[in-house]
């Protein structure tokens, strides 16, 4: 038996049972971030933040939602938006969060790519973000069918037929993951429990792996500068705050996180109150028809220039060309040969390789937007390329990058 | 034996029973997710085929899916070629395209054009023939025709009859 002794306050009986003490110190106050960092440093923070709106929304919408093909649609347009109070706050946190949440990801994601916070240990931090990015996308999509309109219909039939992977002709692939020969109630059915338990506990799981990643390499700073957290901690420890490199987690960077927090939250809510319309398409307010296909399919925004990659090409290629896009960003720490950590802007080449990446992403998204005709389909083709010539070349520049 | 070996011993086995384990229950957890068997015994569809109008497109439902119905007019059957005319079904003294109305790009309904006498394909853009070949990529091939039985003037889809087989041995259409 251990030994423990009467308490002298409530702290400190939980202190001996659970050393509260130690675990605030590890998790808080003597968790070191540098100080030369900016508010793209906060992006992590907005996203956890985001993430927890989802779930609280999520476990409301939850509470009326009906996962069957003939009362779902009801059950979100009828019983959540005129029914239940507060209802459509609920359902427009739920659906402009799935979308803002996207948008700081890719923020999140390019602000490591230009400050090189990728590599030199950093690897897994980018392994275990572009996990959750894949989980994230497979949560957005399975959330997507629930309301079971015509786009939850048309986007299940068409990427669940993506697995029939072209000439290989896997029909039985796709019929399996269905249940049926078309989205029907067992499709409903499996990503509706996807979307509420499978995916939200990988979710979970991979945010722990996430920040557990960051705990050894520590948060990269503005300049790449390498320097010993062990000293600098020591020094601030010590009371010579001004001279160290770090602060603390808890409270002093924590502060400034959730300033950028609430900037971000008035834009949020801005977003929920005022221009929710934007993540929420019009074609899905009508029901799921599988003998009428909408005149014109796109996913949301945020899948736009995968879409656009996969969508000049025939099919093989198309499909090769979108699985390139799929896996790539996955292997940046192993792409980039270049022995710099630091921002693009010192780095020569690569800078250039950053901003262009940047554009093409862009213009890959707003040509995913217009119809597969004319003009459109020319910028589509050649941004298609361009995406794949810049992976190809990113070792070529790297290797060539000088040490510094 | 010693405390190693022992050890050793006891961890073997517990792998040998979690690997039959976890074999037997991804089977099950595999054929969990398989269509049910009254979603399997559904998938069967009678048409008449005495109603359809020349140059008229139908949409049927088979299996859940879309099945485009044209029955030719007269002067469309005179404008086939030989590579058309392999894809074309005739019942009684009838001439018709049966095919599934899903674009074989990555399924969506593509729409039909009675004056150009062409299929769209709104999503990624694939055209069409008048007997559903590809005329324009992304679609890989033309659309497939369902299984189907010719019984006097009508057709049941859904079962494979001598017409289908020898579509199928032709590779004119794949089985879907």
């Amino acid at each position: 038996m251990a030994h423990f002794t009467k308490a002298t306050s409530l702290h400190d009986w939980l202190n001996q049972r659970l050393a509260i003490d130690a675990v605030r110190r590890v998790m808080a106050t003597e968790y070191w971030i540098p100080k030369d960092i900016n508010f793209l440093w906060a992006m992590g923070m907005v996203l956890a933040i985001t993430f927890a709106f989802l779930l609280v929304s999520g476990i409301f919408l939850l509470m009326y939602y009906q996962p069957n093909v003939k009362t779902a649609f009801d059950s979100v347009n009828y019983t959540i938006m005129t029914e239940v109070d507060f209802g459509w706050l609920w359902r427009h946190v739920h659906g402009v969060a799935a979308s803002v949440v996207f948008l700081v990801i890719y923020i999140h994601m390019f602000t490591g790519i230009y400050y090189g916070s990728y590599k030199k240990g950093r690897e897994m931090i980018w392994l275990s973000g572009m996990l959750l990015f894949v989980t994230f996308s497979a949560e957005a999509f399975s959330g997507y069918m629930l309301p079971w309109g015509q786009m939850s219909y048309w986007a299940g039939m068409v990427i669940t037929n993506i697995f029939s992977l072209g000439d290989l002709h896997l029909n039985g692939l796709v019929e399996w993951i269905r249940g049926d020969y078309v989205p029907a109630q067992a499709f409903l059915n499996r990503f509706f429990m996807l979307h509420v338990l499978l995916l939200p506990l990988a979710i979970m799981g991979l945010i722990g792996l996430h920040f557990a990643t960051l705990r050894i390499p520590h948060v990269n700073n503005q300049e790449g500068e390498e320097f010993d957290f062990e000293a600098e901690a020591e020094k601030y420890k010590k009371g010579d705050k001004k001279g160290s490199k770090v602060i603390a987690f808890a409270n002093d960077f924590m502060s400034k996180d959730m300033f950028v927090v609430s900037i971000y939250l008035i834009f949020f809510f801005y977003l929920v109150f005022f221009h929710y319309d934007f993540a929420m398409d019009p074609v899905n307010f009508d029901p799921a028809d599988g003998l009428k296909t909408p005149t014109h399919i796109y996913p949301e925004w945020y899948f736009l220039w995968s879409y656009e990659i996969l969508r000049p090409f025939s099919t093989n290629i198309g499909l090769m060309a979108f699985g390139f896009a799929q896996v790539i960003y996955m292997l940046l720490p192993f792409l980039d040969r270049s022995p710099n950590a630091v921002p693009a802007h010192k780095r020569g080449a690569f800078k250039i390789w950053f901003w262009l990446l940047l554009i093409n992403m862009i213009v890959l998204t707003a040509m995913g937007k217009m119809p597969p005709e004319g003009i459109f389909s020319t910028i589509g083709f050649f941004a298609a390329l361009s995406f794949i010539g810049l992976w190809i070349a990113l070792p070529i520049i790297t290797k060539a990058e000088r040490k510094l | 034996m010693t405390d190693k070996n022992r050890r050793g011993f006891i961890g073997k086995a517990f792998g040998a029973v979690a690997g039959v384990g976890a074999v037997a229950s991804l089977y099950a957890m595999k054929k969990s997710w398989d269509p049910l068997p009254s979603v399997k015994a559904a998938g069967f569809t009678t048409l008449d085929m005495s109603g359809y109008k020349g140059n008229e497109l139908i949409t049927e439902k088979w299996r859940g899916k879309p099945v485009f119905v044209l029955k030719y007019t007269p002067e469309m059957v005179a404008s086939l070629n030989d590579e058309q005319k392999k894809r074309v079904l005739k019942i009684g003294s009838d001439t018709y395209m049966i095919v599934l109305g899903l674009c074989t790009h990555l399924g969506c309904i593509p729409g039909y054009n009675p004056a150009e006498k062409a299929f769209l394909c709104a999503c990624h853009g694939g055209t069409y023939d008048v007997t559903g070949n590809v005329t324009k990529a992304p679609p890989p091939r033309g659309l497939d025709i369902p299984p189907f039985k010719i019984v006097g003037n009508t057709i049941v889809l859904g079962e494979e009859g001598e017409e289908y087989k020898k579509l199928l041995a032709d590779g004119i259409t794949l089985s879907v």
